[in-house]
Order: structure tokens, then sequence, then C-alpha cells
């Protein structure tokens, strides 16, 4: 039996995924990614082994994603996440033609043809208007955890106009609804509108086609899917494992180089 | 006959000592008080200025050696310290800052401005000459050169030809001669000395010499595997072209230049150098990344990118690339149409990018073209998010869109940059494999 892993590490959260031959994911694991990104690596790999009851031994190929890929050192190749969310997204929605992910600090639109090939990309740039640290900005102004938002911001019946995309400002621009006696459900429905709408100039930027697949951290908010689908006009494709699809993508690229076939390899070294 | 060894690599080794050569004449002058004339890279008036033997100054060329020699921030700082925006050009600010220091440059030392001629090719440089005004009371003579949303191609025009001109294009040749005779009488001003037409018709002559090579240069990078990168070596030639314009020695550059790209493309040197093999064809479109110059390469060659073309070495060449020649038996009539030819061209490259793009694309056989707009130049970054678009729907290649800035490592990410480059080069190897 052949297995692969793709481990991806975020600004935010490191992810790792093992699957079998076919592609099945047998293992994954979440963890916060933190000052030590060559340790959160081995152990996000270590917890998708155990999870999976693979051994390390039987891995044919470990491929490292995300902006910590080139800390993943026990891994054999790197791969950037555009291309492992593209190419994940296309395993877990075969339809898919545009990607929407939204991590801790980018936020990518990718369209991509049959089988996950990246046609085009388009990321924000230098700032982290639009990206999940904007929703946590908006949270510990608001005193609350990641895992309120969703629920919270669903409840807003008057969404407020949030005027600045800049994360920074946005904490003291809730605290300016805060004092003019909006109700928080109203801010934080505001606050994902505004993410929506940003995202939406992204998917713009790279043309927009069915089906859309959503990947990344904020997937898991309830309320950014419901918004982000009222903007687009269309169902988004979300699964459970939505935040595992740049992992996803790096273990069937590594899968492939594992029974031989070429995959995507980046050449020189861990400059980034 | 010359061989691989003596001819591989000259261009660069001797592009560099003319270039420092450059700087030492500018360094001399400075410190021995000569005048000397500024003027810029598009629409560059370098063959009346020189045939006044007046050292020429080009600030966007002493600006962006700051950011590739990495202190580019110190004078960014100094400059906004005094209260210009981050948001203004990098290169302006570098160079008031500069003259504060008085002209001290990592290079040398920069002589202060006695004359400064430009043209309205870009906005900001009317602001600029400006600067030197308040600074030194320099007198500035700008030349409005009349835009045009035709294609550039001036057909007919010449003598006699106006009435056959629908457009108007004698007209605006005529205008532009006048202000171009009183350049010529300010220049008498300024040096003491006497215009003399034959100097002015032998610095043209070494200008139509350059141009001929400039442009037989360029497309013999057409050849498999190119001869030379062109946004590395490239922007070399660019600035040796510039600042050796109309001189002996930049004529004996290119002839010498196109001599080795001859050999090249017949022994079939790449310009990776067999480092690594041309794998993808690039163009890249706007101004390189100076403050990480070397890097900035080396992310795209890593994978075997080449830069065949760049659009670099058409807008800030001031017309050297256009099928053109001075006219000698009427050198100011005919320097008045080469200025009017080369801002409209410039400018044009800069408005109707995509379609000499989409023309590059076919005719050097490119992959991929790499937008790279940069922040404090919104002249030449503003149309390319259009032109993007317009390479995307005309041909199929990948287009790769970066952000960064030709002077401020403040708004540099190496990272950011190299995450994108990389899954543009895994989607190009994914086409090559799709393909084979």
């Amino acid at each position: 039996m052949t297995y692969a892993a793709g481990v991806d590490v975020g600004s935010t959260q490191t992810k790792a995924v093992v699957i079998d031959e076919g592609g099945e994911i047998l293992g994954r694991s979440l963890i916060g990614t933190g000052a030590d990104v060559v340790a959160a690596a081995e152990e996000a790999y270590g917890l998708a082994l155990g999870e999976g009851g693979v051994a390390a031994d039987d891995v044919g190929f470990v491929i490292g994603t995300g902006y910590g890929r080139y800390k993943v050192e026990f891994g054999d190749a790197q791969v950037t996440e555009i291309v492992c969310h593209a190419r994940g997204a296309a395993r877990m929605f075969p339809d898919t033609r545009t990607v929407l992910d939204m991590g801790g600090q980018d936020t990518k639109a990718i369209r991509v043809q049959q089988g996950g090939e990246v046609l085009d990309f388009c990321m924000n740039d230098k700032c982290a208007a639009g990206t999940g640290r904007f929703l946590q900005s908006a949270a510990a102004a608001l005193e609350l955890g990641l895992d309120q938002l969703g629920p919270t911001a669903l409840r807003g019946q008057r969404p407020v106009d949030m005027t600045t995309t800049c994360t920074v400002f946005a904490e003291s621009e809730v605290l300016s609804w805060l004092a003019r006696g909006r109700k928080v459900e109203d801010i934080l429905a505001g606050v994902h509108r505004s993410i929506a709408s940003r995202s939406f100039g992204l998917l713009k930027r790279v043309g927009v086609e069915d089906e859309v697949t959503f990947t990344g951290g904020v997937t898991r908010n309830e309320a950014m899917v419901a918004v982000l689908e009222e903007v687009l006009g269309t169902r988004l494709n979300v699964s459970g494992d939505s935040h595992y699809v740049g992992a996803l993508g790096a273990a069937l690229f590594a899968l492939e180089r594992a029974q031989g076939r070429p995959a995507p390899v980046t050449p020189g070294g861990g400059a980034a | 006959m010359s061989t691989t060894t003596e001819l591989v690599g000259r261009g660069a080794r001797d592009g560099r000592r003319l270039f420092e050569g450059w700087f030492d004449d500018l360094t001399a002058a400075a410190e021995e008080g000569r005048p000397a004339a500024y003027t810029f890279v598009m629409g560059s008036l370098c063959e009346v200025l020189r045939s006044f033997d007046m050292p020429v100054v080009f600030p966007e060329i002493h600006s962006l050696q700051m950011a590739v020699r990495r202190v580019a921030d110190e004078y960014l700082s100094e400059a906004e310290d005094r209260g210009f925006s981050p948001d203004v050009c990098g290169y302006v600010k570098a160079d008031y800052a500069l003259q504060l220091r008085g002209g001290e440059h990592p290079m040398g030392r920069i002589p202060k401005p006695s004359l400064a001629v430009l043209t309205n090719a870009c906005n900001t440089y009317l602001k600029w000459g400006e600067i030197w005004e308040r600074l030194y009371d320099t007198p500035v003579m700008t030349l409005d050169i009349p835009g045009t949303r035709r294609p550039v191609r001036i057909e007919g025009m010449g003598p006699g030809n106006g009435e056959r001109d629908p457009d108007g294009q004698e007209r605006d040749r005529r205008y532009v001669e006048g202000q171009i005779r009183e350049l010529i009488g300010k220049c008498e001003e300024v040096t003491g000395r006497a215009f003399d037409v034959d100097r002015l018709r032998e610095v043209m002559r070494l200008t139509n010499d350059m141009a001929e090579s400039w442009r037989d240069l360029l497309a013999l990078n057409r050849s498999r595997p190119a001869g030379f990168d062109a946004m590395l070596e490239g922007t070399i030639y660019l600035g040796v072209a510039n600042v050796l314009r109309g001189t002996e020695e930049g004529a004996a550059y290119f002839r010498d230049l196109v001599e080795e790209m001859e050999h090249r493309t017949q022994a079939g040197v790449g310009a990776l150098g067999g480092r690594t093999e041309e794998r993808h064809r690039l163009l890249f479109v706007g101004v390189p990344c100076y403050p990480m110059f070397r890097r900035f390469y080396e992310l795209f060659s890593e994978w075997g990118g080449v830069f065949v073309s760049s659009s670099y070495t058409w807008f800030a060449s001031g017309g050297l690339d256009e099928p053109f020649a001075y006219d000698l038996d009427r050198p100011i009539e005919s320097l008045a149409e080469g200025v009017l030819r080369s801002v409209r061209h410039a400018t044009d490259s800069l408005m109707f990018q995509d379609r000499a793009l989409i023309r590059a694309v076919d005719e050097f056989e490119a992959d991929g073209v790499v937008y790279h707009p940069i922040k404090s130049c919104r002249t030449v970054s503003t149309g390319l998010a259009a032109s993007r678009r317009a390479v995307l729907d005309a041909r199929d290649v990948l287009c790769l869109y970066i952000e960064s800035d030709m002077m401020d490592r403040r708004v540099v990410s190496e990272a950011q940059l190299k995450n994108r480059i990389d899954a543009f080069f895994e989607g190009l190897e994914s086409r090559k494999r799709r393909s084979a």
C-alpha cells in the first residue's frame, strides 16, 4: 500500500492530511502554527499519521505547502498552496471551476479547469483586508471567540456599513459602531458583508464560474458562507473537510510522485 | 574569429564599465563645477544637450541605482521627513534627498542641474523640474509634445507631406521643432557656446547607429534559447542606451552587443548560460523590482524562466526600438519628428500595450506574461490590469500579476512575490506536461 501526505503550514494554522493510494483521507490534523513553524509541521504530521494509523515509514512522499512549506523539513518537496487548493478542491468537488480560499492572512481566488489545473489566480496584496485576520480583529474588539462570530452575525438584521477595509482600522471602526449604540450582531453582519464584498472583487478579477468551492479556515463560519452565497448569487461547495483542502491537494501531488508520476515541484530553496 | 569565451558575457562586462564611466564623468563634472544638463529617459533631448558637450544626467537612472545599491530607503526617508508622501514617485524622492545631500550618490557625485529639459511624457516630470527650479533657480525647459490616441506610425510625415497628413502630424512636428529651436537658444545661453549644426548631425548619426543595433538586439532574442534576459540584462543595456545615446562609445557598444548575440544565437548559448535550461519564455511588463533586482530575476530563472522581451525596453528606450532614423540633411526638423515619435511611442506603449504584447507573444513564442505594476508609479501601472485581461482574452498564455515597487523596499515582500511566482510556474509546468 502506498500512502502519501500533505502538510499545509499556514500563517495561523497548520494542517496535515494522510491519504491512501486511492486519494482517500485516512488521517487529518489541525493545530495552531505558533512561533515554532518546524515543530508545528512535525506535530501536525504526527497527529495525522496517528489518526490514520499509518507509520511514517509507509508514507512514500510528503509535500509541504503554505507559507511555511520550506519549514516542512521532513518533506520531500514543496508546492504552493495556490496550486494545492485548486487540486484539493477539484478532488473534493470535481465540477469545481472557481476556488475561493480564505485563510488567516490570505484570500485567494483561483480559476481552474477540470482536474484542478490552475488557469488564473489572484490574491490580496500586502495587507490582510478581506481575510480571516479581519474577522479576528473584529472578534477581539467585541471580546468574542472566533466560533461565536458566525452564529452572532447570522442574527444581524440591519448590517452596519463598514467603510474600512484595513484590518488595523477594523477594530476602531467596530468600537465606533458600538459607541453609536449599534447591536453586536449588526456590526458583525456588516463585517462579514465587507469581507464578502472584497472577496467578490478578487473573484471577479479571475472570473467567477460555477461551481464555486470555498476552502480554508473561514469555511467553518456559517455566516460567511451565507453572505458569500448571497453576494455571489450561487451556492458554494463546502464540506467538513474544507479546512484541509490545501493539505489534501499537497497529499494528492505527493501521491503522484510516490506513484512515479510527475508533479510540480519548486526548484531552488527555502527563501520564502 | 571571435570565440564563445571572448564574446559571451562581454556585453554585461562592458556595460558595467561604461555605466561606471558615466558616473565617473558626472562626478568629475560635479567636482569641477561644470554645467550639467538633466533630462529624462522618455523624451530625452540628449542629442541637443550632447551637441553642446554638456554632461547629461538622467535622474531616473541615478535614483534607481540607489535602490539597486540598497541605499534608497535612506534617501526616501529623508524626503519623507520633509513631507513627501510614501505614495509619491520613489525616483523623485530619492533624487530630492540626493540634492539635499549635495549630490552624494553611492556611485559618485551627481552635479547640480544648470539646465533641465523635460517633456510631458510623464506628468511627474513637470513637478520634478519644479523642485530643481526651487532649489537652484535652474532654468527648466518643458517641451509640450502633442499626444495622440492613434497608433504611433506616422505615415507620410516629412517635408512637403503636411497636406497629405489629415491628422495634422506635420503641424505637430513644426510645433515641436519651434520648441527645440528655443531649447538650442537656451543651451547657448547656459554654456556660452554657439550652436554647431554639424556637431548635432554627428551626434544624431551616432544615435541612428545605436538605434539600428538596438532593434537588431531586441529581434535577435526571438531565437531559442534567447540570448539575454530582457528584464535583467535588458535593463543594463537600457541604461547604457540612455546615458551613452549619441556617443561613439554607445554606438560601438551596441554593435559589439549585436555581435555577441548573433554568436550566442548561432552557438545556442542562452541567457541562462547553461546553468539551467530555458524552459519558459516570458514577457515582462513594467519596471523591475530594483530593491531586490538580482533576487527578483532569480525567482524566475530558477524555474528556467527567461524574459525574452520586456516592455521596459520599448517605452524607456527613447524610441530606439522604433523603425525610424534621423534625416541628417535636415537635423532639427528630423529631431523634432524623432521626439514626437518617441514620446508618442512611449505613451502609446503604455496606453495600447496589450496590442504590442499580443504581437510579442506571437513573435517571441512566449508561454507567459508577467505584469509587474509598481506602487509609486501610476503612469506605468494604471493600465496593466486591463492589459492583462485583454492578453488573456486574445491568447492562450498564463499571465502573472505581481505588485511591488521600483524603489521602496518597504512595500516589497519577497515571500509574497515568491509564492505567486512559484504558483505561476507550477501552472506553466503543468501545461507543459499536458501538452507533452
